[in-house]
């Protein structure tokens, strides 16, 4: 009796759930059909599900007429940049904390922390004025030193969970074993703290590559990466709705591939360890 | 060679005083136990052995070589972790031959010194898995492993059963007493159990708020405690105590008398009292009884009594197994 | 001794982050602050001083300040209010057994991936369009008048977008909180003849308390300087209707080149900010010993 009352509520709990998933999703489906109508088919009355003439011509379109290879090439190169630059700082630091830690770590921590929580357009008229004077404005390598501050705590912050995991008993075990400092590091922690470090970066990527206040305030046509790029689709001049959607749809493929994979670090990350 | 000495090791955190003033000398082929309730400073000592934590004052000796400021690597000691410590991203072989790789052995020598220890605890089959793929007694025997290819002067073993059931732990018991049988090597273990400490031990020192209570064998420690404390926390089930005017008509401030070393009997006797709950094993009987005035104890029976709940029972003490103590705990000489 | 060589060895580690994170945090703040009280347009070189509070006067007293607070709260709150409810029930809905739940959850995560822009282009263009969106198609079959989204109620539209894009946020951390939660707490719970009602107010609801507060607190984090959402759809209009702080901000410095009024806004919304900063570094703060 029991067992087919339990059939039932599942098969109601499926439907429900997957009519909500696919709501939510449908923006982006609705997005990734598009793509591959012509344009005549994408803005259509009444709209169809799926393209009656399925086509890549707006990928090609949108290469061909606006250079997307360059900004794809831009975000790239700014969110891992922006990434390694983080992790090449926050490592020692949160290795540091984790492992030697003294009664001010913790206001350290805190203190990060907080800088996370100051509102960008707070700093946003002496970072434009300071860019502009430097010439870094419309500048990759600008960019990237900005989203690696922007990241910077949370990277110092997830390393340092993930190293906090890492028990002292197997430190110790090394020390006992006869490993030196530079042998207990290549034997012991870093291949411990690798899977660590990977999602971190993971999370960090992500966070880098959709970061759309200081790409949209401090670049242009040249450094622009996909956020802002495909801003200028904003203009009302023509209703290209299939290359808009094509190049949507390359812009967030990549990420959403990423995220999908890194959902469980997400959690962790985004809310500084305090949920797991 | 594996001789130990500790003399006058003081380790203080800030004005604390965890051990204040300890002694102690261990010899070479010693299978010794530390212990005492948690807090006592059984761990702490252990780990100032091991050149984990710094000794505040005070000299450690291994094999009459002052050692106090070496490093853990250079006193030639393997410890076994409570909770085993093994790299996880490590085989259990890697695991095993990780401090002779460290001290710069060939890969020929290490494989074969891992598979020899592999054979003596029954590792050979699971050689190739990872940590994560054993069983807590696999594990455990994984760090032991570790610990005696390097061939150390000393074992150092903190609190390693604890995280085992019951029955297993019951078993490794066996296993380490064995190990010790046939490598003949210094062995310095930590436990909170007394159990351990009786079965295990040549010598057992009995730690507490971080002072050695007593350091002796087994047997000394439960046929002459040198106080209250040691008493009471040698032997199971623990000691019975009595002050007041029962205890002064034998010329102390408190007597003990263990559970195993009173007369039960229905009719007459020294003590009268209840029977509250009867624990029948099988092989013995434990009563907790209520005696009249003196409060409750306990009581060893043979298995097959038939005593239960609410019972009148008489109970009779050896006199010659009376312990005495005076005001501060302190053993007093047999009457 | 060798702790003495550890304790500098930790400190060189953490310099590098440390002094980095001052100099960013630090610098451009008290140049924001500095400018705020002068006079100083891009348009303008000529005219310089120092104004004491002038700026701060003009930027509070001007009608747009008011109507960008309010749309900053409402625009926060609403989402708030949204996502929490919303993503309260979905992580119920996803931690019941379903078949084929680790895509259901693919599917509902999906939109925190989208990038700002392109989920406000998205929105904007073929979910809210009058003539050729999606809910121009459904009101249309349905015989309603189709409605001018973006332009006859833009900050619920702006609202709708940045919901969208929070929801799956939301539901993946009450979820994860949820499926933390003691099964045998629940099992008990049954036993002790709790139904579903009872069991949400008094067992998983308690449950959630801790997750919830950090959901809106980090939320609100970002909800303050929503920027993308607006710059794409309605540019803050029509008029201000949809003008919130951080885009008035962005107005006043790079499109007025009003240095001044831009950083006395930049610190008005540095002061909101850290009012909601100070409870959620005290939360963080208090999970970090646990």
């Amino acid at each position: 009796m029991a067992r087919a009352a339990t059939t039932q509520r599942k098969i109601v709990v499926t439907t429900a759930a997957w009519i909500v998933g696919l709501l939510i999703f449908f923006p982006i489906l609705w997005t990734i059909l598009t793509s591959f109508k012509t344009e005549g088919d994408a803005i259509a009355f009444p709209p169809s599900l799926f393209p009656p003439h399925w086509t890549l011509e707006n990928y090609f379109e949108v290469q061909s007429r606006s250079d997307y290879f360059r900004h794809f090439v831009n975000s790239v190169v700014i969110s891992i940049g922006s990434t390694v630059l983080a992790l090449l700082i926050a490592v020692p630091a949160a290795w540091a904390m984790a492992f030697s830690p003294t009664p001010k770590t913790r206001d350290i921590m805190m203190w990060m922390l907080s800088t996370k929580m100051m509102p960008a357009v707070g700093v946003l008229v002496p970072i434009y004025l300071i860019f502009r004077t430097l010439g870094l404005l419309d500048n990759v390598w600008g960019l990237m030193v900005i989203l690696m501050l922007m990241n910077l705590p949370i990277v110092v912050w997830m390393l340092y969970t993930y190293f906090k995991e890492i028990p002292v008993d197997i430190l110790e075990a090394a020390r006992m074993d006869g490993a030196t400092l530079g042998k207990e590091l290549v034997y012991v922690l870093v291949p411990m703290a690798v899977p660590g470090i990977a999602s971190t970066m993971l999370l960090n990527v992500i966070l880098a590559w959709n970061e759309a206040f200081w790409t949209l305030n401090l670049t242009a046509a040249r450094a622009a990466p996909l956020t802002a790029f495909i801003a200028s689709y904003s203009s009302p001049e023509g209703l290209f709705w299939a290359k808009l959607s094509a190049a949507s749809t390359l812009a967030i493929a990549p990420i959403l591939v990423l995220g999908w994979i890194s959902q469980k670090q997400l959690v962790r990350g985004l809310t500084f360890g305090a949920v797991k | 060679m594996g001789s130990i000495q500790l003399q006058h090791v003081n380790k203080s955190f800030g004005t604390h005083a965890v051990i204040p003033d300890a002694s102690l000398e261990i010899k070479d082929g010693e299978f010794v136990v530390f212990v005492g309730p948690s807090g006592c400073g059984k761990s702490t000592l252990l780990r100032l052995i091991a050149g984990l934590e710094d000794t505040t004052s005070g000299q450690i000796l291994l094999d009459g070589q002052d050692m106090t400021a070496a490093a853990p690597a250079k006193r030639q000691l393997a410890m076994v972790f409570q909770s085993y410590a093994l790299y996880p991203h490590m085989t259990v072989a890697q695991n095993i031959g990780f401090p002779l790789k460290m001290a710069g052995m060939d890969k020929a020598a290490i494989d074969a010194k891992v598979k020899e220890a592999a054979g003596v605890l029954n590792l050979t089959s699971y050689l190739d898995r990872r940590p994560r793929n054993l069983s807590g007694g696999q594990r455990q025997r994984v760090a032991i492993g570790r610990a005696i290819v390097r061939e150390p002067k000393a074992f150092l073993f903190d609190e390693p059963l604890s995280n085992l059931d019951a029955a297993l732990r019951v078993n490794m018991r066996l296993e380490i007493s064995e190990l010790h049988h046939q490598l003949k090597t210094t062995m310095v273990y930590v436990t909170h159990d007394q159990v351990e400490a009786m079965t295990m031990a040549d010598r057992i020192v009995v730690l507490n708020a971080g002072n050695i209570e007593q350091f002796g064998t087994p047997m000394e420690l439960y046929r002459t405690p040198a106080n209250r404390f040691v008493a009471g926390f040698i032997g199971s089930p623990k000691m019975n105590f009595v002050d007041g005017a029962e205890a002064a008509k034998h010329g102390a401030f408190a007597i003990g008398v263990r559970p195993e070393h009173m007369a039960v009997n229905k009719d007459s006797g020294l003590w009268r009292g209840t029977v509250g709950v009867a624990e029948h094993l099988g092989s013995d009987t434990f009563l907790h009884v209520n005696v009249d005035g003196l409060g409750l104890m306990t009581v060893r029976a043979e298995g097959e009594k038939q005593l239960h709940h609410g019972d009148v029972v008489w109970l009779t003490p050896d006199p010659s197994r009376i312990y005495r103590f005076d005001k501060d705990g302190q053993a007093l000489a047999a009457a | 001794m060798a702790t003495r060589q550890t304790k500098a060895l930790a400190r060189a580690m953490m310099a590098p982050s440390i002094i980095v994170l001052f100099v960013w945090m630090i610098v451009p703040l008290v140049l924001t602050l500095w400018f705020s009280f002068q006079r100083y347009n891009l348009n303008y070189p000529e005219r310089s001083g120092f104004v004491w509070f002038r700026n701060y006067y003009f930027f509070l007293t001007d009608p747009a300040f008011l109507q960008a607070i309010g749309n900053t709260l409402i625009l926060v709150v609403g989402v708030l209010v949204i996502t929490v409810v919303g993503g309260i029930l979905l992580a119920l809905l996803l931690d019941q057994p379903i078949w084929g739940q680790g895509i259901v959850r693919l599917l509902v995560i999906a939109p925190f991936f989208v990038m700002p822009t392109v989920s406000a282009l998205v929105w904007k263009n073929m979910m809210m369009h009058p003539q050729y969106g999606i809910f121009a198609w459904i009101s249309k079959t349905l015989g309603l008048p189709t409605v001018a989204w973006l332009t006859d109620y833009p900050l619920a539209s702006v609202i709708i977008i940045t919901a969208w894009e929070w929801l799956p946020f939301a539901a993946l951390i009450l979820l994860t909180a949820l499926q933390s939660l003691d099964e045998d707490q629940k099992e008990a719970s049954e036993m002790d003849g709790a139904n579903f009602v009872n069991r949400f107010i008094y067992i998983i609801l308690p449950h959630l308390a801790r997750a919830i507060t950090v959901v809106i607190l980090i939320e609100t984090i970002f909800l303050l300087s929503v920027f993308a959402e607006i710059y794409v759809t309605t540019q803050g209009g029509p008029g201000y209707s949809s003008t919130n702080l951080p885009f008035l901000v962005y107005v006043q410095a790079l499109l007025n080149y009003d240095v001044g009024g831009a950083s006395a806004g930049g610190m008005v919304a540095v002061v909101l900010a850290n009012i909601v900063a100070i409870f959620l570094i005290r939360i963080v703060g208090r999970n970090l010993d646990a």
